[in-house]
């Protein structure tokens, strides 16, 4: 299996990255990683005329704490997640779900940024910044353009900063523009919260048979202020489900109100039969995950 | 493209063309062909190298990206004419049987006592999860990299 023939760009510089993705946008794929967009190149699904590789620009590597949010660079590895001693203290359900990506081999080169770029509708990441209320920022060159000779310039480009329910458009599909670069994702800090990823997959590295990333945090009084709920694999694309975080949001915590989160979970989601499974065990998985997650959360955030 | 790199301790120029995925760079290109080719598929980790230390599956890397980076293969496990001390458990403990997995699982194993000293079973087994052996040979292959880990570190 071989790609198709393509050219091989190494910028040393953001700037640069920025340069050749305004000059040659839609032509172009980045490589961070390459542990999804590799494969893909190879099955010729993806045959990009030119992949710009930017393993070798500086400074893009950090997961640390930045003006009230926790962020994580384009090229922080999967491994460096699992690491990450500000993951440990920041994030439950970003530290629950890292060790599950993959394997440890694709762990050492994929990066959580370019799951998330990548957006396969199986990927775990993804799920993970739902729950957790992620945003992705995305840069471009600023540049003026002329809509037409002698109109006014119009000044585009710079940085934006995407919600990540927002970002995530379709299955393979962002609102990333051609000419931008997904430099890193900023993950809301907490006061008092926790998080879970429950994966089952049939072997390691294997898709999940069924995810479900769960986030809570609570106010003083012990009393749900933020819970988000996402389902991977059960859905066509990573599935958010809004309707089981609105019953949780407002109420203290039971087991009682965990089990209604699950149901509504599991009505939400569409799984398909497939060699992982049928789709209703797929749906009761959901249901016990959701209720496992929740409890899991709950007692990191009391813990 | 011209690259240059060290393998195994000698530093190489080459010509490569981007497509070129780095198993077959190594194994046609360099001729060093103890890294093997399972699934072509991300998924069976048989060709595993090191890259500036760091294991790899080489079916899912493009030779270019190794320019001016440091590669370890099993050819480059022994030193100075005597096995690696990985190489000497994987034969104590019969932990190979077809041998297809061995040169990966070698150099996982090796990495591994390098960071930590004493692992447990579980251990072990986390660190090859991502590294199949179909001959069912895992008990072995467990047990060599812990005999190895204690060979080295006492």
């Amino acid at each position: 299996m071989y790609p198709r023939p393509f050219d091989y760009l190494v910028p040393s510089t953001k700037e640069e990255a920025l340069d050749i993705l305004a000059e040659r946008g839609d032509e172009v794929k980045i490589l961070a990683g390459g542990q999804s967009l590799i494969p893909m190149m190879k099955l010729r699904f993806a045959s990009p005329a030119t992949l710009v590789d930017i393993n070798r620009l500086p400074n893009l590597n950090a997961i640390e704490i930045q003006n009230g949010h926790v962020r994580i660079q384009a090229l922080a590895r999967h491994a460096d997640v699992v690491r990450s001693e500000v993951v440990k203290a920041e994030n439950a359900a970003i530290a629950s779900a890292a060790p599950w990506i993959a394997d440890p081999l694709v762990r050492n080169l994929g990066t959580l940024c370019g799951s998330v770029a990548h957006h396969d509708p199986e990927g775990d990441w993804a799920s993970v910044m739902l729950a957790v209320g992620a945003e992705v920022v995305a840069e471009s060159r600023e540049r003026s353009v002329q809509s037409h000779p002698g109109s006014d310039a119009q000044h585009v480009g710079g940085t934006r900063v995407i919600p990540i329910e927002d970002f995530l458009v379709d299955m393979f599909a962002t609102a990333l523009h051609p000419t931008e670069l997904l430099t890193e994702v900023r993950i809301p800090r907490y006061a008092r919260g926790g998080g879970d990823y429950q994966k089952l997959e049939r072997k390691i590295g294997d898709y999940a048979t069924v995810g479900v990333a769960t986030h809570l945090e609570l106010d003083d009084a012990g009393v749900i202020t933020r819970a988000g709920i996402a389902l991977t694999s059960v859905y066509y694309r990573n599935l958010k489900v809004p309707e089981a975080e609105a019953v949780l949001v407002g109420n203290a915590p039971s087991e009682g109100l965990f089990a209604e989160a699950a149901q509504i979970a599991k009505a939400a989601c569409d799984p398909t039969d497939d060699v992982r499974g049928s789709a209703a065990y797929k749906r009761d998985i959901v249901r016990v995950f959701v209720e496992r997650g929740l409890a899991n959360s709950l007692a990191k955030a009391q813990g | 493209m011209r690259i240059t790199f060290t393998i195994n301790g000698v530093e190489r120029t080459e010509d490569v063309e981007p497509r070129r995925l780095l198993v077959d760079f190594i194994r046609y290109q360099l001729a060093l062909t103890g890294t093997h080719i399972g699934c072509d598929t991300t998924s069976c980790g048989v060709c595993t190298v090191l890259v500036d230390g760091i294991p790899i599956k080489s079916c899912t890397m493009f030779a270019v990206q190794v320019d001016g980076r440091t590669i370890k293969t099993v050819e480059g496990l022994k030193e100075n004419g005597q096995l690696h001390p990985i190489q000497a458990a994987f034969k104590e403990e019969h932990g190979l049987q077809c041998g297809y997995c061995t040169p990966a699982m070698m150099l996982v194993g090796s990495k591994l006592i390098e960071e930590n000293p004493n692992p447990t079973a579980d251990e072990v087994r986390w660190a090859i999860s991502g590294n199949l052996c179909r001959c069912t040979g895992y008990v072995n292959i467990v047990k060599a990299i812990q005999s190895a880990a204690a060979a080295t570190n006492g």
